[in-house]
């Protein structure tokens, strides 16, 4: 658990982050969002202690930081950066083995360590772990900041727009990746993104943050259903509200079993229970249809899901 | 393939050692070259004796004024020492400007005659392209490769020693080049002082109106020159294969 209590931070006569106050609980992904210049990265690297705080407290599992050695308390948090900040004259296996080596594990255990996080990042190890950075794509690249990140293995993680520089296609692979690892790990993780999209997407609480105060606090789905304030309203985007919130919950929420299913046969697709709302609204329109056959992995037909069931809910 | 890359320097060194002993083997030619002289080969010195006072001198103050350029070059690229930054650099580009020959003659006055004013000189003189140069080396090291350092729980000994000298390495090592190269040449005017080197056989070459001493005094540091300046370039390309960037090679 990491709890900020009224956190200030100044630059000069600059406020960067003003009176912040937050709590994120273990195994929870918290995703601070906001424009550029309002305060994330400053909050992110006072965690970790890249920079002191000038006011309140953060505490990690109910110990302060200040009590820790900042490079004892850095080796037990997992930090990956836009950029990747990969060292170009180490080989992917070198810089992921670094945090295990700096915390003295044996070198039987660290190459086992490594060989483990380029197979969870599906980079094979007999192919990547002798490579040099610059011989990555920006892709490979990142998931190689992620396992180092990782490598420690801490219960926290640290992420800095980790995917920020890449094209729409690789980010989207890796935040699936991300999920499906953090439904793996669950580690406690703090990332940050200018990208509500990526937000929502990713996040199980988000921090919308504006001038380093804190918008709102809330899941994606609150955020959606109740914006707080104009700020956020502006942000979430008005007109495709409902179509993000859509996106979030998935078609076995609002199925309906029992629902007869011959007269839905024909050429409509049928849509599969982790399938999203929003895929089921789009599904709908494009084959002028009220209601959707729903399957299971098999193809055999598992209920139905109805416009009128989705225009009941609202989003 | 790795005793390759120091072909080069040793066929040099070859080529310098064969030609300082064997300077006497070409007296037919240089005699042709001044058919009027009766000596045509610097004699009064050996110069075998001569290369290595030569290479003693270049070789003292290269070390130690590549030591004290890093370990300064390091002090105020510190947060401790980030004040004397500015300063630094400016006599790292200013003072090379300067030109060698004026260092030599400003150190007799200091410390008289003899092998030491130009220790002083060229070790003076040789600061400033590895000072510069390892300014720029560490200038250079991307920040946010310094901030996942950091950040992974580095010690700031740890990042100096592991993440910022090897990623600087190659353009110190530019600097270290640089600087020998030229206090090679340098090191040859410190004859005019009273130093033992081998300007030696030039000075008396150019007072007596002896071409051919000249020529041999010019080789012989030329060949130096060429000896060193390719051991450093196997240097760099052996730092290169080490980190997998040998493909332009
Ligand atoms: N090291 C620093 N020195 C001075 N100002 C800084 C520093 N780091 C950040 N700032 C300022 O603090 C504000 C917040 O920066 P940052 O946290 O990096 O924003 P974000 O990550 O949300 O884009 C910005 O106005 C930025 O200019
Ligand atoms: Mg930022």
């Amino acid at each position: 658990m990491i709890e900020l209590q009224g956190v200030t931070k100044r630059f000069g006569d600059r406020v960067a982050v003003d009176n912040l106050s937050l709590t994120v609980e273990s195994g929870e992904v918290c995703v601070l969002v906001g424009s550029s210049g309002c305060g994330k990265s400053t909050t992110l690297r006072m965690i970790n202690r890249l920079l002191p705080h000038d006011a309140g407290r953060i505490l990690i599992d109910g110990r302060q930081i200040a009590s820790f050695d900042p490079q004892t308390l850095r080796r037990g948090i997992g930090y990956a950066i836009q950029g990747t900040g990969l060292f170009p004259h180490w080989t992917v296996a070198r810089n992921i083995g670094l945090v295990p080596r700096l915390l003295g594990w044996s070198p039987a255990d660290i190459e086992a360590r490594v060989t483990e996080l380029l197979n969870l990042l599906g980079l094979p190890p007999e192919t990547f772990a002798g490579k040099f950075p610059h011989a990555l794509s920006g892709g490979q690249a990142q998931r190689v900041g992620v396992a180092r990140a990782l490598a420690g293995n801490p219960n926290i993680l640290l992420m800095d727009e980790p995917f920020g520089a890449l094209d729409a296609i690789t980010r989207e692979n890796l935040q699936q990746e991300m999920l499906r690892i953090q439904a793996q790990l669950h580690k406690t993780i703090v990332f940050v993104t200018h990208d509500i999209d990526e937000a929502l997407r990713l996040a199980s609480r988000i921090v919308v943050m504006h001038e380093g105060r804190v918008m709102q606090y809330d899941s994606p789905d609150v955020l959606l259903r109740r914006p707080a304030n104009a700020f956020v309203e502006n942000l979430i985007g008005s007109q495709d509200r409902g179509l993000k919130a859509a996106a979030l919950r998935q078609v076995s929420e609002l199925l309906d079993r029992e629902a007869p299913t011959d007269d839905l046969s024909g050429e409509a697709p049928a849509l599969l229970m982790e399938d999203t709302l929003r895929q089921a609204l789009s599904l709908m329109f494009r084959h002028h249809r009220e209601s959707l056959r729903v399957v299971d992995g098999n193809g055999d037909s598992v209920g139905v899901i109805r416009l009128s069931r989705l225009m009941a809910e609202g989003f | 393939m790795m005793w390759r890359a120091w072909l080069r320097p040793l066929t040099w060194l070859a080529v310098l050692l064969l030609a300082t002993v064997g300077m006497s083997w070409l007296a037919p030619l240089f005699h042709w070259l001044q058919p009027d002289t009766r000596t045509v080969v610097y004699n009064r010195q050996d110069f075998l004796y001569l290369l290595w006072l030569h290479v003693e001198l270049v070789f003292a103050s290269g070390l130690a004024a590549a030591l004290t350029a890093m370990i300064a070059g390091i002090l105020v690229t510190r947060p401790g020492g980030r004040d004397f930054l500015p300063l630094a650099s400016q006599i790292a580009s200013i003072g090379q400007t300067f030109p060698p020959v004026a260092v030599l003659a400003l150190s007799v006055p200091a410390l008289g005659f003899g092998a030491a004013p130009t220790l002083v000189a060229l070790g003076l003189y040789g600061l400033l392209p590895v000072l510069r140069n390892t300014l720029v080396g560490l200038d250079g090291i991307s920040p946010t490769v310094l901030e996942a350092a950091k950040g992974m729980g580095m010690s700031p000994w740890q990042i100096l020693f592991r993440i910022e000298l090897p990623l600087a390495s190659r353009v110190i090592l530019a600097g270290v080049r640089t600087s020998v190269t030229i206090n090679i040449a340098t090191a040859a005017i410190g004859s005019t002082i009273g130093a033992r080197t081998l300007g030696d056989p030039i000075i008396a070459g150019l007072i007596n109106g002896n071409t051919a001493f000249v020529l041999q005094g010019a080789i012989l540091i030329g060949l130096l020159a060429l000896t060193t300046d390719s051991l450093f370039e196997a240097i760099q390309r052996r730092l290169d294969v080490r980190r997998g960037q040998s493909s332009v090679v």
